[in-house]
């Protein structure tokens, strides 16, 4: 057990030792700073050429916007065709998978489009490698880079003072893939290669058991795209089942590997934030508060997990306290705990264990880390989600030390306050709305088959669905049958309205921040860089988040957990 | 909360506040605060709810007594909400009246033509630009603008200041009151605004709700509040479905009452008043604020730009020693001091008079009589008097007095010129007096810094507001009463273009500057300001200029002005806090009772243990509609502001408001639900 804790204790500090550095070196790259990957200018340049886009121009907000929505517009009608008409390309495909229905298209397009990841398909299954290339792993690079190029502008309008120009949206996306996604996944590919992740072009291998029968084990690229997967927070696996796959997450160390890997990027966008602005004790304090609850949930969930099921305790079918149903036995219930606290944390999605079977407690910690969904949050969006709590809880502060509120010298006024307001209040209305929606119909037709487990444990199926879909986490509860046309189209919409308007609205903010005269602090100003502000951020997010959801986790997990 | 509360409710104020209170659910005047409109409809829907459950069988509305307890309940919920308004527009109105009675339709002797005929007329038929005469005894019928002449005359009406006043034309102090009365002399008045139109009717409209406009920060916080009451609507519109869908069917009385308690209703109820009671406590300290904006942007001013005269130092300067070459002659020297000050009619000239009164010295009639006092002149800046005995007195500079020739032997001289320039690096205005080009002596005169100034500017610098002293002093001199007074900054030998540069520079920096003036030079400085002050005796540029005005004329009313609007901002942000963190406890009272039949596992979150479903959600609805009241004293004198800094400040308040706002809720529901218990 202590070697457990110890386990899960190591890889915390771990990410966020070597996050650090990272996030000085990725503020470097938002700056444009010289670089010893400055050798891979020719090559952005070419890319930039080759598609037409002027790298150079400094845009406003708005200019900014289009770009990105343009950009994302292009990837997801791309990658529409690509399954649409898989069954037609010759090369690549050697299982000969067919097209893809047209909502499970649809919905898997906006997926990986919002890097969601969402999958409603099994890759090994309805895949070929030419589209687990070419629509994911390309998805799984490119939105990442948007998240990063997307908080890159934001870190701009922070800084600017008196200018609208927020720097180059094409240019930030393209150096956030070439100068800090790609390296680290090919550091990290090969790393995982090396614990045993498997990498090849084969199609399904025919293996004889140890029982003597035969059986076709699927293969394929493996460890490029689970690196990228868990540092983009993508999560969406190569495999089915994802990162309890043994050939993508074969060993302790593997786990290791991409636990910190999924924490990685996120914690370091945060150091960034303090390196680019040069408010480096501000970015401590964030990283503080998101600590503090990451830290609480991991210890409740870990608990939770190895306290087991009461239920089973009765029945006197686990005589050893940890539940283990659903967990892959080589990671243990607390490192089990701390991945999916992790990835639902970070809007990664990746799973190393059976969502569905942790205890109730624990899918409640799961569901609540998606519900505030800016725990360190997905690369590039978590920080611009946790910026709309920021500016919320100086709003109210400011008013409580008597100064009408500013952040970083920057008056937050009523068109800031308004925007972030839709922007909080958009989260509860799409996963609400959505569970509201699944409820009624599954109420109104019992018999609908979507629901493995009846009550309590069934509207946490639905629930956690939505609310994925909407934390563009991608990770699965499981036991609930979603790959029907109602659930591709209801997630795939919940997905692409949470996906754009956190990132439309906060934008919108710093545009107005930029253009702002900065007021000097003074001894009566509010201190966003002390334990008192830390506090009511903490509160802020903890109200937003638990006030909306309360019904929603009493009717799921908390009946589930006390009635059992 | 614990000073008495009469003067808070006194009679009269709550009895039309309570009409008010009714008059006021009007829904055209409720959806201008949309957290309290959305409580009328709920209100509105379970009036029929009640009535329904009283005539239809159907289980699933609810029996009707419960229902109708809830529907009184939100009624009184609205109501409280409406009387917290009324009352502040109340006391806004009483103060407002007493100001008023000064505006009583006086007779108002118009002058027309070229000003030769004079006409009776009502002071209400007065409009801009008309000129009007005012004799000794005569009520001044309109504000306005001396065109010609001087008078005393007797503010009291409008400052309380039982002192009257001088006000002259074509000077700084040349602008009178409608409803204060000529004392003495004769003036004729150009009248500055139409009826209605005046400082003090506007502000009258600003305190009694009639103008009131949301001010920008209000603005930006009901559309917070509206958000939060949105993402509850969502919440509990989208609890349907959930309960149907766990078998555990809720009713319209409790859905509604989840959504009453959860929405910030304290907040929402107490908003508008609490900027009431802002603008009402400018008011009282005898500011006319033009706007509520500039009130809210007085708690954010960084800099405040103070004239060193009356405001940090009491009036002028003041003698305050007299240094004689010999001690012997020091009778003399007072004698000589007094003698040549006495038609000196300068603050200085009195002060030298008075403090050689009190050494001792008399007037000798047997020297005056006959003599020739000497004018102070730009020329030789000096004055004094020619002695029936022949002998010459003059004071002045010491460089002046050295200029008219000085025979003292040069040992003295040197004596001398080092006590001048002590009395000069401390702050100090030497001047030498002599008898016939022989020096007798230095008297000193200083700057007396008011007392407890120096704490004032702390309180300020604490609350993070830098204080500038303005002076036409020279540089040292300014150094060292701004060293003594605790500014932390000056700017001397200030002319007014001076004074509108700094401003500009500190804008440049991005911060709010406040000043405060009283002469027409001063105006263009008032308007650049983020807050200007005009004095109540100042032009009527000045007051044109100016985003407020002070009736006392007191240079000191920036710093309340400032403490004014921090508490406004302060009150708004803890009372949201609270609202807010109420929720907490509303949610453990009124979820576990909504479901707790259909999961009785629920029951664990029923950490109150209320008695029964029915007495929680009741407790909750009693609890949120009672905390609106229990808060409107609150909402009315303002939180206090503490200058401790801003950290210590957000931490005190956080404890208070924000834990407070967390635990209250939990022991109020539970005393409410055991007393419902009682009747159930």
């Amino acid at each position: 057990m202590t070697t457990e804790i110890l386990g899960v204790g190591f890889i915390i500090l771990a990410s966020a030792l070597l996050a650090w550095p990272l996030g000085t070196y990725i503020a470097g790259v938002f700056r444009g700073d010289k670089q010893w990957l400055d050798f891979m200018a020719p090559l952005e340049n070419g890319i930039l050429r080759t598609a037409g886009l002027d790298g150079q121009r400094q845009m406003d907000w708005k200019q900014n916007l289009r770009a990105l929505l343009g950009t994302n517009a292009v990837f997801f009608t791309l990658a529409i065709l690509l399954l649409l008409l898989q069954g037609y390309h010759p090369f690549w495909n050697p299982n000969g998978f067919a097209n893809w229905e047209p909502t499970l298209a649809f919905n898997t397009a906006v997926s990986f489009t919002t890097n969601t990841n969402l999958q409603h398909y099994s890759g090994e299954t309805g895949a070929s490698y030419l589209t687990q290339l070419m629509v994911f792993c390309w998805l799984q690079f490119v939105t990442a880079a948007t998240g990063m190029a997307a908080c890159a502008l934001l870190f701009r309008g922070l800084a600017n003072r008196e200018s609208d120009k927020l720097g180059n949206f094409y240019s930030l996306m393209l150096r956030s893939a070439t100068r800090i996604l790609l390296p680290i996944s090919i550091v990290l590919s090969l790393a995982l290669t090396a614990t045993g992740t498997i990498t090849g072009f084969d199609g399904l291998t025919e293996v004889t058991t140890l029982e003597g029968g035969t059986q076709l084990v699927a293969g394929g690229p493996a460890a490029p795209m689970v690196a990228i997967k868990q540092l983009g927070t993508n999560g969406g696996g190569f495999f089915g089942p994802n990162s309890a796959h043994p050939f993508e997450n074969p060993t302790y160390l593997s786990n290791i590997l991409e636990n910190v890997a999924i924490l990685l990027v996120p914690m370091a966008m945060v150091f960034a934030f303090g390196s680019y602005l040069r408010r480096r004790r501000l970015g401590l304090l964030f990283f503080g508060v998101m600590t503090v609850l990451f830290v609480t949930f991991v210890s409740v969930s870990a608990y939770q997990e190895t306290v087991g099921n009461p239920a089973m305790h009765q029945m006197g079918l686990a005589t050893a306290d940890p539940n283990l149903e659903g967990k892959e036995v080589r990671f243990g219930p607390a490192a089990s705990s701390l991945w999916g606290v992790s990835t639902t944390s970070t809007s990664n999605g990746s799973v190393n264990s059976m969502h569905d079977s942790h205890t109730a407690v624990s899918g409640g910690v799961f569901l609540l880390d998606m519900f505030i969904n800016a725990i360190y949050g997905g690369v590039g969006v978590g920080f611009i989600n946790f910026f709309v709590f920021v500016v919320i809880a100086v709003f109210i502060a400011g008013q409580m030390i008597g100064r009408t509120p500013d952040f970083l010298g920057k008056k937050i006024e009523a068109r800031e306050v308004k925007i972030a307001a839709i922007v909080a209040i958009f989260h509860p209305l799409l996963i609400l709305a959505g569970t509201a929606l699944t409820s009624y119909l599954q109420t109104r037709n019992p018999d609908i088959g979507w629901l493995n487990n009846p009550g309590f444990h069934g509207f946490s199926e639905m629930l956690y669905e939505n609310t994925s879909a909407a934390a563009n986490n991608g990770s699965g509860f499981e036991g609930l049958g979603d790959n029907t046309p109602l659930w591709n189209l209801l997630t795939g919409s919940i997905m692409l309205l949470a996906r754009f308007v956190p990132i439309i609205g906060p934008l919108a903010i710093v545009g107005a921040l930029a253009i702002k005269k900065p007021v000097p602090p003074t001894a009566g100003s509010l201190q966003p860089d002390s334990l008192a502000f830390g506090t009511v951020l903490l509160s802020v997010i903890l109200i937003i988040a638990a006030l909306a959801f309360f019904p929603v986790l009493a009717l799921g997990p908390l009946a589930e957990y006390f009635t059992l | 909360m614990s000073t008495p509360q009469s003067s808070i409710f006194t009679g009269p104020l709550v009895g039309s506040a309570l009409k008010e209170s009714f008059v006021k659910l009007d829904p055209r005047a409720m959806i201008k605060n949309p957290v309290m409109f959305t409580v009328e409809i709920g209100t509105a829907v379970m009036l029929v709810v009640t009535v329904l459950s009283a005539f239809v069988d159907d289980p699933s509305l609810g029996t009707f007594g419960y229902n109708s307890a809830i529907a009184i309940v939100l009624l009184l919920t609205l109501l409280f909400a409406n009387f917290a308004e009324a009352i502040a527009e109340a006391r806004g109105k009483a103060q407002a009246n007493t100001l008023r009675a000064t505006r009583r339709d006086t007779t108002a002797r118009k002058l027309t033509g070229d000003g030769a005929q004079e006409q009776s007329v009502s002071s209400a038929e007065l409009g801009k630009g008309d000129l009007f005469l005012c004799e000794a005894g005569d009520t001044i019928p309109a504000d306005g603008q001396i065109v010609e002449g001087l008078a005393s005359i007797d503010e009291a009406a409008i400052t309380g200041e039982s002192a009257p006043v001088i006000r002259e034309a074509d000077t700084d102090r040349d602008s009178v009151i409608g409803g204060t009365q000529v004392l003495s002399d004769r003036i004729v008045v150009r009248v500055t605004a139409d009826p209605g139109g005046s400082f003090l009717d506007k502000m009258i409209g600003l305190v009694e709700g009639a103008n009131r406009q949301k001010t920008p920060n209000e603005i930006a916080l009901t559309i917070l509040l509206s958000s939060f009451t949105l993402i509850f609507l969502i919440v509990t519109v989208t609890l349907q479905p959930f309960a149907a869908y766990a078998n555990a069917p809720i009713s319209i009385a409790a859905l509604i009452s989840l959504f009453v308690c959860l929405i910030p209703t304290t907040i929402g109820g107490l908003l508008s008043a609490i900027g009431i009671a802002g603008m009402d406590r400018a008011l009282r300290a005898n500011i006319i604020a033009k706007s509520g904006k500039a009130v809210e942007t007085a708690g954010d001013i960084d800099t405040l730009l103070l004239d060193k005269t009356g405001t940090i130092t009491i009036g002028n300067r003041e003698a305050t020693a007299f240094y004689a070459l010999e001690e012997d002659k020091l009778a003399e020297f007072n004698q000589l001091a007094l003698i040549s000050s006495l038609s000196d009619n300068t603050p200085e000239g009195k002060s030298i008079v008075a403090l050689a009164r009190k050494q001792g010295a008399a007037e000798s009639p047997r020297l005056t009589e006959g003599a020739a006092f000497i004018k102070f002149s730009a020329d030789t800046r000096m004055s004094g008097i020619d002695l029936a005995d022949g002998r010459q007195v003059r004071k002045g500079a010491w460089d002046a007095i050295k200029r008219w020739g000085v025979r003292s032997a040069e040992a003295d001289k040197r004596y001398l010129e080092e006590r001048v320039s002590e009395i000069a690096g401390n702050g100090g205005t030497p001047l030498a007096l002599a008898v016939d080009h022989e020096i007798l002596g230095i008297i000193q005169l200083e700057d007396i810094i008011k007392p407890g100034i120096s704490e004032r500017f702390e309180r300020l610098r604490k609350m993070g507001v830098k204080t500038v002293m303005v002076t036409g002093d020279n540089p040292l001199t300014a150094k060292f009463i701004a060293a003594q007074a605790g500014v932390d900054d000056f700017i001397a030998e200030a002319k007014p273009e001076d004074k509108m540069q700094y401003i500009r520079e500190e804008q440049q920096l991005g911060k709010l500057v406040a000043m405060m003036g009283d002469g027409t030079n001063d105006a263009p400085g008032l308007a650049q300001a983020d807050v200007g002050v005009a004095m109540n005796s100042g032009t009527q540029a000045a007051k044109e200029a100016a985003n407020m005005v002070d009736l006392d004329s007191d240079p000191t009313k920036l710093i309340e002005v400032v403490e004014i609007g921090k508490q406004l901002l302060i009150t708004r942000g803890n009372v949201t806090t609270f609202s807010i963190a109420n929720d907490v406890a509303k949610y453990f009272a009124i979820v576990p009772a909504l479901f707790v039949v259909a999961i009785p596992g629920l029951d664990a979150l029923n950490i109150m243990r209320l008695g029964s479903p029915d007495s929680a959600i009741l407790s909750a609805v009693i609890f949120n509609a009672l905390i609106i009241p229990f808060l409107i004293p609150l909402a009315l004198r303002g939180v206090k502001y503490r200058p401790v800094g801003a950290a210590s400040l957000l931490i005190r308040n956080l404890l208070i408001y924000g834990l407070g706002g967390i635990i209250v809720p939990f022991i109020g529901i539970k005393g409410i639900d055991l007393i419902v218990n009682l009747f159930l």
